[in-house]
């Protein structure tokens, strides 16, 4: 069972509280992109086996948006971050790195 | 190969079943293949079955990390049907359910293929007039499927409840030929086939890395050494993403954890599978007597083959209220899997960025019923560059936004 807390209202609680988005820091391509940017946004999964960064959402609770940094194989949660961030802060990544020495994700390790 | 007959049991009887021979080998992995298939699950083994019989390429190896069968094909509640909605969907999985009526037949081993029958449950106006639509579809494809009334429905399972506390039962998608087979002897039988062609299959053996030259594959890099090879089939369901990370492309499939559960076994109360999709859970009964069950994937990507305990309670839930007999049998096991999903609920059969490689994925909740369809059509694609089985579901249709769309015919997870 999954166990998050939610950096908006401080409140930690179980999976059934909260709702997963998707992956995280997706970069967005606005009018004018080209196919292959669109195509890559759209369909192209990260879907690792370990060191994922997703966003959650509190439904049952604040109902606000949030980051985590989780692992897909042990489900440990490395840590939770505000939304409005466009990559996982220091400390965070820190943490990832002491547990899973040379971890990649896309552009961040 | 020795043949398996009536009266292979009986001399073995005879003679304390000494005679019985290994039903496959284990060898050693050779330097180089023809073709090399990561991954033996039903898909990986039955594309190297029909690679052997239908092209004659049997410098086969099929790779796999743990023991074959041991992935979801071991691990599923073996619901064969082909009642899907769109055409190239229905085309591969009756081509599929046609080829589970004689596979026994086919490589001489039991697969135990029981076509009981499926019911899917309409439980809301939504889903009547969606499964009446299913209905009409199928007659067009030309699979036997029709729309039954609530009171054939009882006719059919005795032990229904057709006013649930919230859903009452108003019809039922009915497709009599559907059933169950038996997963493992599914993976055993297309093994034993494959080995006695002259392939090998090869257990404990991980790919960890694959080797290119410029933009064509060349082998792959193993916990066994180096394995070289002209063609490379990927066909590792949850791992699809890890192992298309090795090869430099991203996919668009999520994995999650589906599980199941079985209760204790009871005597025979229910003939055919039943499957409620809007309260989520679905049963059916194996020959020892349990009640198969299966409900929901977990909300996030995982790896864990355990699944989350609050589905197991929702699946229970919703089974209790359509099946109120079922309230007092107590679950024995419970188990998960790593299921492949893409966004349109239907797999890919595809060749991939990288020349030389190809990928058969995507199966998601649903693939243990495409095994032989897929296989037949994979083995084609690989053989030939292109299958009608498979052209449809080629990576190119994301991009194109050419989407084939199962999502109610996949809904509740099976
Ligand atoms: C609980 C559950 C219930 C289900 N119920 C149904 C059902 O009722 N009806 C239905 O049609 N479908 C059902 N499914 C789906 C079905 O099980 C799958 O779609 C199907 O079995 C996939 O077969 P496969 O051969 O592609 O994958 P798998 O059987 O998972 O085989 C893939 C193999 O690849 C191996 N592998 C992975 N990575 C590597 C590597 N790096 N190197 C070497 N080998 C590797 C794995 O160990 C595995 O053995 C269910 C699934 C689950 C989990
Ligand atoms: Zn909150």
């Amino acid at each position: 069972m999954l166990i998050l807390t939610c950096p908006c209202c401080g409140v930690t609680g179980e999976e059934t509280e909260f709702h997963q988005g998707g992956e995280a820091h997706l970069k967005r391509f606005g009018p004018g992109a080209s196919d292959d940017e669109f195509h890559t946004y759209m369909f192209a999964k990260e879907n690792p086996k370990g060191v994922h960064f997703e966003r959650w959402r509190h439904n049952n609770g604040c109902g606000k948006w949030f980051h985590a940094a989780r692992d897909t194989v042990t489900l440990e949660v490395y840590g939770t971050y505000p939304a409005q961030t466009l990559e996982p802060p220091k400390e965070i990544r820190d943490a990832i790195t002491a547990k899973r020495p040379g971890w990649t994700w896309r552009e961040f390790a | 190969m020795k043949h398996y007959s009536a009266f292979a049991v009986a001399r073995e009887a005879l003679r304390y079943h000494m005679g019985w021979e290994r039903a496959w080998a284990s060898p050693e992995p050779k330097k180089k293949y023809d073709v090399i298939i990561v991954g033996a699950g039903g898909h990986g083994l039955a594309t190297a079955y029909y690679l052997g019989k239908n092209f004659g390429i049997t410098n086969v190896a099929i790779l796999e990390k743990g023991w074959l069968g041991g992935g979801n094909t071991g691990r599923n509640t073996t619901i064969i049907r082909s009642n899907y909605l769109q055409d190239p969907s229905a085309a591969i999985y009756e081509k599929s359910r046609s080829l589970y009526e004689t596979l026994s037949q086919d490589f001489n081993y039991n697969v135990m293929y029981s076509p009981r029958g499926v019911i899917m449950l309409a439980q809301t106006e939504h889903e009547v007039r969606g499964y009446q639509r299913t209905a009409h579809a199928n007659a067009l494809q030309g699979v036997t499927t029709e729309f039954i009334s609530p009171q054939r429905v009882k006719e059919i399972v005795p032990i229904i409840n057709l006013d649930g506390p919230r859903y009452p039962v108003l019809g039922g998608l009915w497709q009599a030929r559907a059933g169950t087979a038996r997963h493992d002897a599914v993976a055993w039988g297309y093994a034993r086939a494959c080995s006695a062609m002259g392939m090998d299959i090869i257990q404990k053996c991980e790919v960890t890395g694959i080797s290119r030259e410029g933009s064509k594959v060349t082998g792959v890099t193993t916990n066994r050494g180096d394995i070289a090879c002209d063609k490379l089939g990927l066909v590792v369901a949850g791992h699809s993403g890890h192992l298309a990370d090795m090869a430099g492309f991203r996919l668009p499939i999520e994995s999650v954890a589906l599980q199941a559960l079985v209760s204790e076994p009871i005597k025979p109360c229910m003939d055919c599978v039943v499957m409620a999709n809007t309260v989520h859970g679905y049963m059916s009964q194996s020959d020892k007597g349990e009640m198969v069950i299966g409900g929901g994937t977990d909300g996030y990507n995982n790896y864990t083959q355990r699944g989350s305990f609050h589905h197991a309670e929702e699946t229970v839930r919703a089974l209790v209220e359509t099946f109120p007999m079922v309230a007092r049998l107590k679950m024995l096991r419970q188990w998960g899997g790593i299921v492949d999903v893409t966004g349109d609920r239907s797999p890919i059969l595809s060749k991939t960025p990288v020349e030389g490689i190809f990928i058969n994925a995507g199966w998601g909740t649903g693939g243990f019923k495409a095994i032989p369809g897929s296989g037949c059509g994979f083995a084609e694609l690989m053989a030939k560059g292109h299958s009608p089985l498979c052209d449809e579901f080629g990576l190119d249709r994301f991009y194109q936004g050419r989407f084939i769309d199962e999502s109610v015919a996949a809904g509740v997870a099976h």
